[in-house]
């Protein structure tokens, strides 16, 4: 699905990481840790092809995301749903239209009326449908971005800190929606500080957490 | 290039949805519908300008082409017989349709605007002249001047073309400054635009982040923008076209305003080129706000 090979990114002439090897393999449930400033959400951000690598290959569902035009890159986030920290919607559209939005932009719009209704009643927001997204409490913006990353049924879901804003019953609530979706078949990654939400996820899913420290990527040790 | 009317009839008829996931933007549009209402109002007149110009070159051209004057300046006791001589020489001039002496009373009108009314004109030593109306063939200056020459020596032929060709040089050059107006007002519209298009994208730039992250191509995010801002450029150019229009036709008619604004106006079937100004506005304003979309979405990834 998506490869990161000897990855290394700077901004400003310093380097953020480097030597960065990671492979996302299609069913599998990863978490990204690491303390703030790491660089995690630039690492999510090299995956779904925001961002290009100053070193080393990215590749994107088989392709060098380096050789991809914006066109190849917005084509491969089709399959990729994120639901970023800040949520990032379109403030003037009800939810509904927020959440449609990936089937939209790829000309899908008319599978958004057979599919929005399961996935409202799924994230539970069936009754917020025609609100905005500034009427919506954090978990329901939560919620609603984790909808509309899922409505075009990606192959990868990426995640940056989604229970960052939200109480301890949302966050389980969120987990279980995307363990959920991990048990479709679909890769999941998830970036958070949370300890207490990976090990809840360890319990009902087989995982692998990977810690972002000192500029290298590694398999998270026994503190977990 | 061939012209696709599809993707015309496709940029009309719009995508309502990516319509709608741009926020409409106040500030902008007012821009747009100003700039091209008040440089389609501009475009008129220059238009119009051009347009009378072109036909004051035309009719100058054939008016004077067909006319000339012979001045003679005999003694008096000679200069009735040196008109009938002149006459006699016109009359069998190949190219000549008439040939008549003025009037007193028309040559008195002639010198009216210099020394008033009430000029003894029969009493004044001032030159008979003659006017020749050339047929469609026209006659050969340089040969009835020889023959002018040894008949009738006191003749002066005058064909106009002294001060015909500046006025008509004049009159061309009036007409490409209108058509170069235009050009400048069609440059300035696309400057315009682009810059309230790029003030809207960048307005929007939270907008186009989301849009990039659901999956959306540059172009259909270019698209949004080009769509509204075309419709825009097309409305207030339409708006201003009309009203330019009836400005025009609100100028004075050349018998209140004298010789000087003759015809300063559209004529006829040139009342329609104004219509091709909104379609071109709409134009300038499709592939300004392409461009310049396009632009700054390479400029943000």
């Amino acid at each position: 699905m998506i490869e990161l090979d000897n990855v290394a990114y700077s901004y400003g002439g310093a380097e953020l990481f480097s030597q960065v090897k990671l492979k996302l393999a299609a069913g599998t449930f990863h978490f990204l840790t690491g303390p703030s400033g790491a660089g995690k959400t630039t690492l999510l951000k090299l995956c779904y092809g925001e961002l290009q690598a100053t070193g080393g290959q990215v590749r994107l569902f088989g392709e060098d995301a380096a050789m991809m035009d914006r066109d190849a890159v917005a084509m491969s986030r089709r399959r990729i749903g994120v639901v970023h920290q800040d949520c990032q919607f379109l403030d003037h559209l009800p939810l509904t239209e927020n959440i449609a939005l990936p089937l939209t932009v790829s000309g899908r719009e008319a599978e958004a009326a057979s599919n929005l209704p399961d996935l409202l009643g799924w994230v539970g927001l069936s009754n917020q449908a025609a609100q905005f997204p500034p009427q919506l409490s954090g978990g329901e913006r939560q919620r609603a971005a984790l909808a509309r990353a899922v409505i075009m049924s990606p192959d990868v879901i990426i995640a940056d800190e989604p229970t960052g804003n939200v109480d301890w019953e949302m966050s389980q609530r969120l987990l279980t929606l995307l363990i959920e979706l991990n048990k479709m078949g679909k890769t999941v990654l998830i970036a958070t500080h949370d300890m207490n939400l990976i090990r809840a996820a360890k319990s009902q899913v087989t995982t692998r957490v990977l810690r972002l420290k000192d500029r290298r990527l590694m398999q998270a040790g026994v503190e977990l | 290039m061939k012209f696709d009317f599809r993707r015309l009839i496709d940029l009309i008829a719009g995508d309502p949805q990516a319509d709608r996931a741009v926020p409409p933007t106040g500030f902008t549009a007012r821009l747009t519908l100003f700039t091209a209402g008040a440089m389609a109002f501009l475009a008129v007149f220059a238009m119009a300008l051009s347009l009378a110009t072109g036909r004051l070159a035309d009719r100058w051209s054939a008016e004077l082409a067909r006319t000339s004057t012979l001045r003679i300046s005999a003694p008096a006791d000679q200069a009735d017989a040196q008109v009938r001589a002149a006459l006699a020489v016109l009359n069998t001039t190949p190219g000549v349709a008439a040939a008549r002496a003025l009037t007193p009373d028309e040559q008195r009108a002639l010198l009216e605007p210099w020394f008033g009314p009430d000029l003894p004109v029969e009493d004044l030593p001032i030159p008979q002249l003659i006017e020749i109306i050339e047929d469609g063939s026209g006659y050969d200056p340089a040969g009835l001047r020889a023959r002018l020459q040894a008949e009738v020596p006191a003749a002066v032929l005058d064909d106009h073309t002294r001060w015909r060709e500046p006025l008509i040089a004049a009159a061309m050059r009036l007409r490409s400054l209108g058509w170069v107006a235009i050009l400048l007002i069609g440059a300035s519209t696309g400057a315009m635009i682009t810059l309230a298009a790029q003030a809207a994208l960048a307005a929007n730039a939270q907008v186009i982040r989301v849009m990039r992250l659901v999956g959306a191509r540059d172009i259909y995010i270019a698209r949004a923008f080009v769509r509204r801002f075309t419709l825009r450029a097309l409305v207030g150019a339409a708006i201003g076209t009309v009203a330019g229009m009836f400005a025009v036709w609100l100028l004075p008619s050349a018998d209140v305003a004298g010789g000087f604004l003759t015809g300063l106006g559209f004529q006829g079937a040139h009342w329609l080129w104004p219509f091709v100004i909104p379609p071109l506005a709409a134009a300038v304003a499709f592939f300004a706000t392409r461009a310049a979309a396009l632009r700054t979405l390479r400029e943000q990834s």
